[in-house]
Formats: structure tokens, C-alpha cells, sequence
């Protein structure tokens, strides 16, 4: 298999040119356009992006989680463990969800199911994925919540979600994801409704848990220094497509769309120099009706010119591991199409 | 200087003291008063003429109490609210009628604050109408001035809320608050439902009308970066207390209390190489419950610094340097 870069090692994930479209009423949404990327062994693959830019149906379209109608994954593969996500059978689909692949939602309450225990839907995951007697999943319930830092956790597995504060739920939820040892981790926004002193937890066991267990996990935020602060790689997504990947280092010291350098700009730091007034990014993003043919960030960006409004620009390199979809970025070469 | 202005000078526009905000939890068949969830406990602060006032803590922790309180939109247990020296608190309904004009909100969510049955016209004018006796045409000319002044195209004034971005809608409720020309704003967390790419945009708007307008902002967040943009001082709470105040650029350098300190230090930073390399202070433990607070100093069960005394006495908020006020025992004998 082509990889990106020579140095990196085969992908435990891979997802090219997915394409997903929501039927409404009053137009096709092109909510993912074209996505590629790869999720490599033990890695940390930050999602970044604002409202609306496709990372949660991204995710639920690999997974095929969303209802159709109305979403419609037109096109696009999304290889794992040797067989194709978007053509697998319900049934292996749904030893793979929450088995070789944990999520982890935003609103811990959305996935937890309020009338079980906490222990009771630990112990299913385990029963159900992995096969344990009754026995072996208590013990293995127990093992778990305390890997997530649940004091007293033999005896709060009795409990029910309401009876947890946020932090202590989303560890719950992390714990529930991680139950049967998944090779990969998608976390969405999994500390956006949680407190900063929380949230710093929560960051802390999730980099421990990758050091000790050594899954693949993607992280989606909108939080530029949640990303700094976890990622390896990072994709940034706008308007339903990937528009700059790179590593995380390259990404803050050279970043190469213009909407990234923006982004990066505009977000006022706890320290450091203090801007006298905010450098903004004008306007809004564009509606998802229709096909692009333009740059979907034209219309919002200092550096446009006529070709941006003409033509859709492709992810180009900008050197190892490191490409952004803008027509400035010179030496240009393809990536996306590998 | 005329007297009267002289007096504006050295009197804050807004002084809070000793303020209580308590709720009664009722339990039980006959719905007994069983206790109270103290969101606002002893707290006193001002805010100068054309000051902007930060106060960021975490969730649950009495900022919206607070700012209601100054408006009075919530009843108030104990304490006082000067407002131009008069007390709030103690207004009667026609002195309150007076002085609701002059301080005015804006809200967290833009979508629930503003009635989707009304046009933009008429939810900027709806103020005007209720405390102003303007005519039908110098009403239009008012809102249209307004709708300039936020930055909305006036051929949306016929439009209803649905039909606009988040951006937008919050610049309808800041049109909405300045209808009156207040002199004072409380924004409760005004772009935490905001785009980021979004949030600059309406933080530019919200200085330049303070700029224009000589507007004070009581400005609640919990974005520790933008308080730290927009703010002059800044008070940090903590279930229901003050923990610390100070001038921002002083209280972001030399955080003193260490709820602030680990406050400051858990805020995830666009550098990553600093946040491979920082010293995070993890705080353990729940925040506890605003109804049954510990004894001693509110942050002992969490505070990586406790001492004994902490666990005995509630410590005061004191000056601990020129304008720097914190309230924690690591300071009594400084
Ligand atoms: N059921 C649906 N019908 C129509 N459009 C939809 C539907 N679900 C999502 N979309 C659209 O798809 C786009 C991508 O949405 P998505 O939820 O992936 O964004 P996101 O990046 O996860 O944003 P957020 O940060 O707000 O979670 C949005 O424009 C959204 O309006
Ligand atoms: N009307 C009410 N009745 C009873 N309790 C209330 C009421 N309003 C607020 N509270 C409680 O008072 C405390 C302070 O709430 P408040 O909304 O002021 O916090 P906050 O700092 O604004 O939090 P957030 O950051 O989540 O908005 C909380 O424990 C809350 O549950
Ligand atoms: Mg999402
Ligand atoms: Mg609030």
C-alpha cells in the first residue's frame, strides 16, 4: 500500500475520497467532500474544525452510523483490520462498534443509557464483545473504572449515570469505549462540556492510556490548544473537507491554508503578548448546498485571487507528512489522490 | 472638573457588597424548606465607569447569579447593589423602572434570548417602545442607527432570527441592549455558543462600542484567554466566592490563590511545544456542592497547598498587594 510519508508504518486506518450528503428539502448538503486520511498504529490524530465542518459525520459515516435517508455516503472506501468498513454486513459492523473500535460521544448522557447501572453496561460491552462469564466482566468492570481514575470503584458500579458529575461520566464513557482493548479511538469532543480543570484530567488519562495500551485514537475538537496539547498529526477541516494535515509541530510553526493561520491568529492566549484588538476572520462559512467550485474559503480570505473563485483547489504538498488545499502553496504535487 | 462630575470619577459606576444570592432547596410532601444552594456568598466587588470587570470560574460556580443579581432579575438575600449610588436592592418598582434602562444583559445563547416570532425591527425596538415615548418614524430611525452601529445590514430589519448565523443573532441581542443607551452591560458569556472564527469578530464589536460609547462591562466567561483580552480586572469565583481580584495583566503573571493558579495553568495552549513542556497543576476531587459547602476554606478539599487551618477557617478576601485582593490562609501573615 502507497503511504504518505516512507517513514511512517502501514495504517490501522485508511479512508479515501468518502463523500457523504444529506437530502433536505431544500438541497443536497455535502456535508463530507472527499475526505482521505490515514490513522497509523499508536497515534494521536487530531480533528480540528468549526461548527458545521464535517467532523462528527465524518466519523458516523465511516462507522456507518447515520440513518439513510437522509445522509447518503456516496462514495469512498474506509479500510480497517483487512475489509472495508462501508461494505461490511450489519452484523460484523456491530461486533467492530464498540469492540475493535471505541467511541467516545460529546454528551456522555446521549450514549449512556440512564436506566442501567454503570456496571451492568460495562459488563454487556464485555459479555457481548468479548464473550467473559458473568464473573469476568465484574472483575474486569472494576479494573477498568479504576484504570479511569473512579475512586471506590468496586462499589460504584451499582450507580447510574445521574449520580456521576460530567468529568466522572466522561470517564465512564472512556472506560465503557476502551472495555474490549479497540486497536483504534475516536473521541468526539470529548471535553468541550467540561470545565478547564476538568478537561485537564481527563487530557492527562487519555495520554496515559495511549502510552500504556497503545491504541490509535482520533481526537475531534474545535480547540486549537487541546490540540496542541494531544495531537501527533492533525487534519483541520472546513466546509466538509480536510484543507491542511501535518504533523503537530509543523502545523503551528508553518501553517500553509490560509484559514488555519487565521484560526490560529484569532484565538487569544492566557499568556504571552497581548493583542490590542483581535485579528477576526470576516464573514461566515458557506452553506453546503450544491457542489464546490470554488474554494470554499475564498470568500473569507485575505489572500484570495481570481483562480480561488474559479476552481476548487486539491490537498498539496507542502513537504513530509505536511499538505494544504490552497492554490499558494507552491510545488505543487497531489496527495490526496496517492 | 464640574462637581458633579468629580463625583462620577471617584465613585465606581457599580458596587456590590457583602452580596448573598441564596435559593431554598424544598424537599419532602410539604415542599419544607430542608436548605439553600448559596450561589452568590458574600460577595463584593465594583466596576469603574467605562471598566470592563471580568469574572470567570467554573461551571455552577454563581457568575450568571451574580449578574442577574446586579439587575436585579434575581431576589437578593443579603447584601447591597449601588448603581450610580443608589441601591438596587431597596429600589422601589418606579426607582427600578428608572433604572433598568441604564443596565441592560446580554445572553449566552443568541437563538433562546431572542423571540422567533418577532422581526429584528421589532425585537430592537421593543425597548424603545416600553421606556421611551419616540414616534413611529424616529423609532425606524433608531433601530436603523443601531443596526449600524453592531454592524447589520439594515435591509434585514423585516427578517426573523432564524434566518441568520450565531454570529449575527448575538449582534441582534447587543443592538437590542444598546437601545436604550445603557451604561451598563452584563455579558453572560456572550460568545461561548460562538464559532471561533466568529467569537473575534463580536469581542471587536463589543471594544469598539465600549470605546464609542464609554459602556462598563461586567464580562462573565469562562474563556480564561479572552477575559484576559478584553478585561481591565478580573475576579475569579469559586462556589459562590470571590477567590481572588485583581488588575488582569497582574492577576494573569502572578496568580496568587491556588485555585487561579491551577485555573490558569489547566488552560490548553496553541503552543506545542510549551504544552509538551509545562508543569500542569491536576487538581483531584469534585467541585462540592454550593448547598453544603466545606468547612474552613471553601477550596480545602481540592487545594494541593491545605493546610490545617485551612480545614478550620474560612479565610477572607484581603489586599495582599497594591489592587490585589485574594482569600486564602498561605497570605495571613504576608
Ligand atoms: N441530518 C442532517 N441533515 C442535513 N444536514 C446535516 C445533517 N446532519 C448534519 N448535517 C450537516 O452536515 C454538516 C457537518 O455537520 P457535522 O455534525 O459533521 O459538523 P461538526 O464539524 O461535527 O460540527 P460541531 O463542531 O458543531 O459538532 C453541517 O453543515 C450540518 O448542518
Ligand atoms: N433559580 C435557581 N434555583 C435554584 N438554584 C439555582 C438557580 N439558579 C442557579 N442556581 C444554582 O446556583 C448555582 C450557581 O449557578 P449560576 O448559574 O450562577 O452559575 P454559573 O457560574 O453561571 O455557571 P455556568 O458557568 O454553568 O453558567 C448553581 O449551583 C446553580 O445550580
Ligand atoms: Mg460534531
Ligand atoms: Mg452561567
Amino acid at each position: 500500500m502507497k503511504s504518505g510519508a516512507p517513514n511512517e508504518q502501514s495504517p490501522v486506518l485508511s479512508v479515501r475520497d468518502l463523500c457523504t450528503v444529506f437530502g433536505t428539502r431544500a438541497g443536497d448538503v455535502h456535508a463530507v467532500n472527499s475526505v482521505n486520511f490515514e490513522l497509523s498504529a499508536g497515534e494521536i490524530l487530531g480533528v480540528v474544525g468549526e461548527s458545521g465542518s464535517g467532523k462528527t459525520v465524518t466519523m458516523m459515516s465511516m462507522l456507518r452510523l447515520l440513518p439513510s435517508p437522509p445522509a447518503n455516503v456516496k462514495a469512498g472506501t474506509v479500510h480497517f483490520e483487512g475489509r472495508d468498513l462501508l461494505q461490511a454486513t450489519d452484523k460484523e459492523l456491530r461486533r467492530i462498534r464498540g469492540g475493535r473500535i471505541g467511541f467516545i460521544f460529546q454528551d456522555p448522557m446521549t450514549s449512556l443509557n440512564p436506566v442501567f447501572s454503570v456496571g451492568f453496561q460495562l459488563r454487556e460491552s464485555l459479555r457481548r464483545h468479548l464473550g467473559m462469564s458473568r464473573k469476568a466482566a465484574s472483575k474486569r468492570s472494576v479494573e477498568l473504572l479504576e484504570m479511569v481514575g473512579i475512586p471506590d470503584a468496586e462499589s460504584r458500579l451499582s450507580a447510574f449515570p445521574h449520580q456521576f458529575s460530567g468529568g466522572m461520566r466522561q470517564r465512564v464513557m472512556i472506560a465503557i469505549a476502551l472495555a474490549c482493548d479497540p486497536s483504534v479511538l475516536i473521541a468526539d469532543e470529548p471535553t468541550t462540556a467540561l470545565d478547564v480543570t476538568i478537561q485537564a484530567q481527563i487530557l492527562e488519562l487519555i495520554r496515559d492510556l495511549r502510552r500504556d495500551l497503545g491504541m490509535a485514537i482520533i481526537w475531534i475538537t474545535h480547540d486549537l490548544g487541546v490540540i496542541a496539547g494531544i495531537a501527533n498529526r492533525v487534519l483541520v477541516m472546513y466546509a466538509g473537507q480536510i484543507v491542511e494535515h501535518a504533523r503537530v509541530e509543523d502545523l503551528f510553526a508553518n501553517p500553509s491554508h490560509p484559514y488555519t493561520r487565521a484560526l490560529i491568529s484569532t484565538v487569544p492566549a492566557v499568556r504571552g503578548h497581548r493583542a490590542k484588538r483581535l485579528n477576526s476572520i470576516e464573514g461566515q462559512a458557506p452553506t453546503l448546498l450544491g457542489m464546490p467550485n470554488s474554494c470554499p474559503f475564498e470568500s473569507r480570505c485575505s489572500s484570495a485571487f481570481a483562480r480561488c473563485a474559479q476552481e476548487a483547489p486539491h490537498r498539496m504538498q507542502v513537504g513530509s507528512s505536511h499538505d494544504a488545499a490552497c492554490f499558494l502553496v507552491e510545488n505543487a504535487s497531489h496527495v490526496a489522490t496517492n | 472638573m464640574s462637581p458633579q462630575i468629580e463625583q462620577e470619577a471617584s465613585q465606581p459606576l457599580v458596587e456590590v457588597n457583602s452580596l448573598k444570592v441564596y435559593f431554598p432547596i424544598r424537599s419532602g410532601v410539604f415542599r419544607r424548606h430542608s436548605g439553600n444552594v448559596r450561589a452568590v456568598d458574600n460577595v463584593s466587588f465594583s466596576i469603574g465607569h467605562g471598566e470592563t470587570m471580568g469574572l470567570v470560574g467554573e461551571s455552577g460556580c454563581g457568575k450568571t447569579t451574580a449578574g442577574r443579581a446586579i439587575l436585579r432579575l434575581v431576589p437578593i438575600t443579603d447584601g447591597t447593589i449601588k448603581f450610580r449610588g443608589k441601591d438596587v436592592a431597596s429600589a422601589s418598582p418606579e426607582g427600578m423602572r428608572k433604572m433598568r434602562p441604564q443596565m441592560q444583559m446580554i445572553f449566552q445563547d443568541p437563538q433562546a434570548s431572542l423571540n422567533p416570532r418577532m422581526t429584528v425591527a421589532s425585537i430592537i425596538a421593543e425597548p424603545i417602545k416600553e421606556h421611551q415615548n419616540l414616534g413611529r418614524s424616529e423609532t425606524i430611525e433608531r433601530v436603523q442607527e443601531l443596526m449600524d452601529a453592531v454592524g447589520l445590514n439594515r435591509d434585514f430589519a423585516n427578517r426573523y432570527p432564524h434566518e441568520f448565523s450565531g454570529g449575527q443573532k448575538q449582534r441582534i441581542g447587543i443592538a437590542r441592549a444598546l437601545a436604550l443607551n445603557p451604561d451598563l452591560i452584563v455579558c453572560d458569556e456572550p460568545i461561548a455558543a460562538l464559532d471561533v472564527s466568529i467569537q473575534a469578530q463580536v469581542v471587536n464589536l463589543l471594544a469598539d462600542l465600549q470605546s464609542s460609547r464609554k459602556l462598563s462591562f461586567l464580562f462573565i466567561s469562562h474563556d480564561l484567554g479572552m477575559v484576559r483580552h478584553i478585561a481591565d480586572r478580573v475576579a475569579v469565583m469559586y462556589l459562590g466566592q470571590i477567590v481572588e481580584l485583581a488588575d488582569r495583566d497582574d492577576l494573569y503573571a502572578n496568580p496568587s490563590h491556588p485555585y487561579t493558579e491551577a485555573l490558569l495553568s489547566a488552560v490548553p495552549e496553541a503552543d506545542p511545544e510549551y504544552e509538551r513542556s509545562r508543569r500542569r497543576i491536576l487538581l483531584t476531587g469534585d467541585v462540592p456542592s454550593p448547598s453544603n459547602p466545606p468547612t474552613g476554606c471553601n477550596f480545602c478539599n481540592r487545594c494541593p497547598k491545605a493546610f490545617d487551618r485551612c480545614f478550620r477557617d474560612e479565610p477572607a478576601l484581603k489586599e495582599i498587594s497594591e489592587g490585589h485582593l485574594a482569600a486564602c490562609h498561605l497570605f495571613d501573615n504576608s
